[in-house]
């Protein structure tokens, strides 16, 4: 049918987003953002973690408001901004990365859910499985409507998410991803149901930091930056090395320089990580790590860095790989064992897995080490812990009114300086970092990059997750990608040059195959 | 430089101070509720503020209290357990099962303790280990250990008219009730553990956040373990107290429902329901509200029936109240 039908339906916009910006507080998360898509294509959206790309998307469904002086335009006129069921009224439709399914429900249940069609006020369960069945059946899908949802590959339940949207008869479709959880004959199986889409003439706007599924797929590629636009390539510009420029480039010279010296070649190796997998995502990951170096871990969100980390520190369980701390072997099955072998993690997430909000600043920065203080009858040495955390609040300058307050009470930068005085109690020789400046203010960013010169410069190893390039080019001395849960390449400065973050990029999107 | 550090001490000293009058308060938070309890009674009828009476509310408070603390330890964890009264009415059994057998009869009291222990820690190894949610594991061990304190006795009362620790039932010290100093012994206990060790702090870490406390190195199955065999023992010295004081056991309606007048004094007295939060004295508090609310409303010659609806109603408004305040005190 629909060769002519979607050449046709090629160049008229079906949505246009005009300056948009949006901020949070001080915050600025996208700022006079423009995008234009049209009917029938596959546009697209790229970008750095944090670029902005998923507050676009909250705009376009509705989940933000946009700050005043964007719009939003559907067939050329005009819409309602900030109201999630105007916008799915309108068509748009967003499939996220963390699918939305009812896993105890029939597929034709899920695609219904909550607009179940009805005859006398009662389900009507024979329609509701009749449209689902046709539904299906237009993805050029294979699977009952009458098929629970939980007997359902993940590849088939996103599946079952498009026809969802297909149900509101959607004709912007957003999809976050897609693929990042997919084999690759279930990936295989979603693009053949994107070409049917657009040859109905649907839009769909792709956010996906795969470089080769780029290629395969889009009509034009959009690229955001800091939370800016960058600007739009079309199928025949398609280059990559000019998309990495077009994410990366900016401006490192206002950036922190690092204030330690790289181990020389005497260097020992401090931590030796070999074959590390956990059965899911990663897949045989090795690498040393040397005394007084920093180490970044670099890729995209989703390529398996936090995983290997708490893999190393025995926070879960892995399938396969060994660890060699200062060249003996050392089983680590639970972060206790990491811990007393002297490797020390930071979590991503300080407020759900590294902080006890409720507890005071003294506390929390004590409570890795409390088994120290304890006296007869296990009874706590409190003028020691009161020393202790005296000390780690006037070396890292954290800013509390008190050792007492409660830990929730301070800042974002100062949490994590607390955090840090904890983990530097445990005096360990290998210490992991996983995002050390996330949600942290300029000021503390500066102070936590000087505590981590400190600790090479001490001799102790460095292994540092960042997302930010800036970040890991300012900071670390060699950089190890990830992707897809594999370590694809190393990038070492040579000579005088500095890391490139073009190179870390490329590796992190797949552009290059090592 | 020292100046400042100077300064940095005093200010510190004024909110170490500050903060412990905002910890009395927080753990005194019911303690208006149960003055003004006692006043309103007091009004009604002139008999309650007598030193006969107050000695009998406390006596009668002093199980719960027992049952309370243990509890305290648990939900502290985020945990709950269900089957401390079942627990009470097993060990009460044994306690003077064991009084029965000629010239051993003290050791009632040991075997009774190690009984409650054993449950506790059958119930603790499923929650830590097998990783069981403690509302179902509590749940079946208060039918399964009920259905064992039946047993004990082939479902009969069993008496000891000549048992040998009735005292701690009936006997005073100074004019103290033995049970009485039993409680306020098992308060300042707790409070020591929870406030003093380092076992304590890890319970508050486990029960504030889990997770975080087991990337922090902190045993979690252990701490789990700990707190259900404290509340297990502590059901035992409950079952101790009740025997001695009714000088017999019966498994099937000894200690019927204690657990939830024993979970209504701990949030009563402010405990977080989610764990990490609250207070042993709290606890004390609650576990006197509701033992002055029963004591008061007989006097007050309110019937059964509609004793019920008023306890229940006091329970509902008094944490609706505190919720209240906390919110208001957090906006400051």
């Amino acid at each position: 049918m629909s060769a002519a039908a979607a050449v046709e339906a090629v160049h008229r916009p079906v949505l246009e987003m005009r300056h948009i910006s949006k901020t949070f507080g001080p915050v600025r998360a996208l700022q006079d953002v423009s995008l234009t898509v049209n009917a029938g294509e596959l546009h697209a959206l790229m970008g750095e973690n944090g670029a902005g790309k998923s507050t676009l998307m909250k705009v376009l469904s509705g989940a933000y408001r946009p700050d005043a002086g964007g719009e939003i335009l559907i067939d050329g006129v005009p819409v309602a901004t900030g109201d999630p069921i105007k916008a799915r009224t309108h068509g748009i439709a967003v499939i996220y990365q963390e699918l939305s399914l009812a896993p105890n429900l029939t597929v034709a249940q899920n695609i219904f859910l909550g607009r179940e069609p009805r005859r006398f006020g009662v389900v009507d369960r024979e329609l509701c499985n009749r449209r689902a069945t046709e539904i299906i059946e237009r993805l050029g899908v294979s699977f009952p409507a009458r098929a629970l949802v939980s007997s359902l590959s993940l590849g088939e339940r996103q599946l079952v998410e498009i026809a969802r949207a297909l149900s509101t008869s959607a004709r912007i479709i957003v999809m976050d991803e897609p693929t990042t959880s997919l084999t690759s004959r279930e990936t295989d199986r979603l693009f053949e149901v994107i070409a049917t889409l657009k040859a109905q003439g649907i839009a769909i706007i792709y956010i996906s930091h795969r470089m080769e599924e780029v290629y395969q797929l889009a009509d034009r590629v959009s690229v955001l930056r800091d939370s800016g636009y960058v600007g739009t390539l079309e199928r025949a510009d398609l280059n990559a090395s000019r998309l990495v420029s077009m994410m990366v480039g900016r401006d490192l010279s206002a950036f922190y320089k690092k204030d330690h010296r790289p181990p020389d070649e005497k260097r020992r190796v401090a931590l030796s990580v070999r074959g590390m997998s956990d059965g899911r995502l990663l897949k045989d990951c090795s690498f040393d790590l040397y005394h007084g170096e920093v180490l970044a871990l670099a890729g995209l969100v989703g390529s398996g860095r936090t995983e290997l980390a708490r893999l190393i520190f025995g926070a879960d369980r892995r399938t396969a790989g060994t660890l060699e701390l200062d060249g003996a072997a050392v089983a680590i099955a639970s972060p206790r064992q990491a811990l007393d072998a002297g490797i020390a993690y930071l979590t991503e997430d300080r407020k759900e897995l590294g902080l006890f909000l409720d507890m005071s600043v003294a506390d929390n920065i004590n409570v890795g080490v409390l088994s120290r203080d304890s006296r007869a009858a296990g009874f706590r040495d409190f003028s020691a812990a009161d020393r202790r955390a005296a000390k780690a609040i006037a070396d890292l300058s954290i800013r509390t009114k008190s050792a007492q307050a409660n830990a929730g009470s301070l800042s974002g930068g100062n949490q994590q300086k607390v955090l840090l005085a904890r983990l530097l109690e445990t005096e360990p020789r290998v210490v992991i970092l996983d995002e050390p400046t996330r949600g942290v203010d300029v000021g503390a960013k500066s102070e936590i990059y000087r505590l981590i010169d400190s600790l090479a410069n001490k001799g102790i190893a460095v292994l540092m997750i960042s997302s930010e390039l800036p970040e890991v080019i300012g900071v670390a001395d060699r950089v190890l990608v990830m992707r897809a849960g594999a370590i694809v390449g190393e990038v070492a400065a040579s000579g005088v040059a500095p890391l490139s973050q073009e190179a870390i990029m490329e590796l992190a999107t797949g552009a290059v195959r090592q | 430089m020292t100046d400042k550090a100077m300064t940095a001490t005093a200010t510190d000293q004024a909110a170490v101070r500050s903060r412990r009058l905002r910890t009395v308060f927080a753990a005194l938070g019911m303690l208006p509720v149960l003055v003004l309890l006692a006043v309103a009674f007091q009004l009604i009828n002139p008999r309650f503020l007598t030193g006969t009476n107050l000695l009998i509310v406390t006596q009668q408070s002093s199980i719960n209290i027992v049952l309370a603390a243990g509890m305290t330890f648990v939900i502290l964890t985020g945990g709950i357990d269900l089957s401390v009264g079942s627990i009470l009415a097993a060990s009460a059994m044994v306690a003077v099962l064991v009084s029965l057998v000629p010239d051993i009869g003290m050791l009632g009291i040991p075997a009774a303790i190690a009984v409650g222990l054993g449950f506790g820690v059958i119930n603790g190894l499923l929650v830590a280990y097998i990783r069981l949610p403690p509302f179902i594991v509590t749940l079946g061990s208060l039918t399964a250990v009920r259905g064992i304190a039946r047993l004990l006795g082939e479902d009969t009362t069993v008496f000891n008219s000549d048992l040998p620790f009735d005292f701690i039932g009936n006997g005073s010290l100074l004019g103290i009730p033995w049970l009485v100093i039993i409680a306020l012994t098992v308060v300042v206990l707790s409070w020591l553990v929870l406030k003093r060790t380092v076992l304590g702090t890890w319970i508050y870490a486990v029960g504030g956040n889990a997770e975080a406390a087991r990337l922090t190195g902190i045993k979690v199955p252990l701490v789990l373990l700990f707190v259900y065999g404290v509340s297990g023992l502590l059901a035992g010295l409950g079952g101790v107290m009740s025997a001695a004081r009714l000088y017999a056991a019966n498994g099937l309606q000894l200690g019927q429902s204690y657990e939830l007048d024993a979970i209504a004094a701990v949030i009563l007295g402010g405990t977080s329901f989610v764990g990490g939060v609250g207070s042993i004295w709290g606890t004390l508090i609650g576990g006197l509200i509701i033992a002055v609310l029963s004591n008061g409303l007989i006097l007050a010659g309110v019937s059964d029936i509609w004793q019920y609806i008023i306890k229940g109603l006091v329970i509902i408004v008094a944490v609706a109240l505190d919720r209240y305040r906390l919110q208001a005190g957090a906006r400051t």
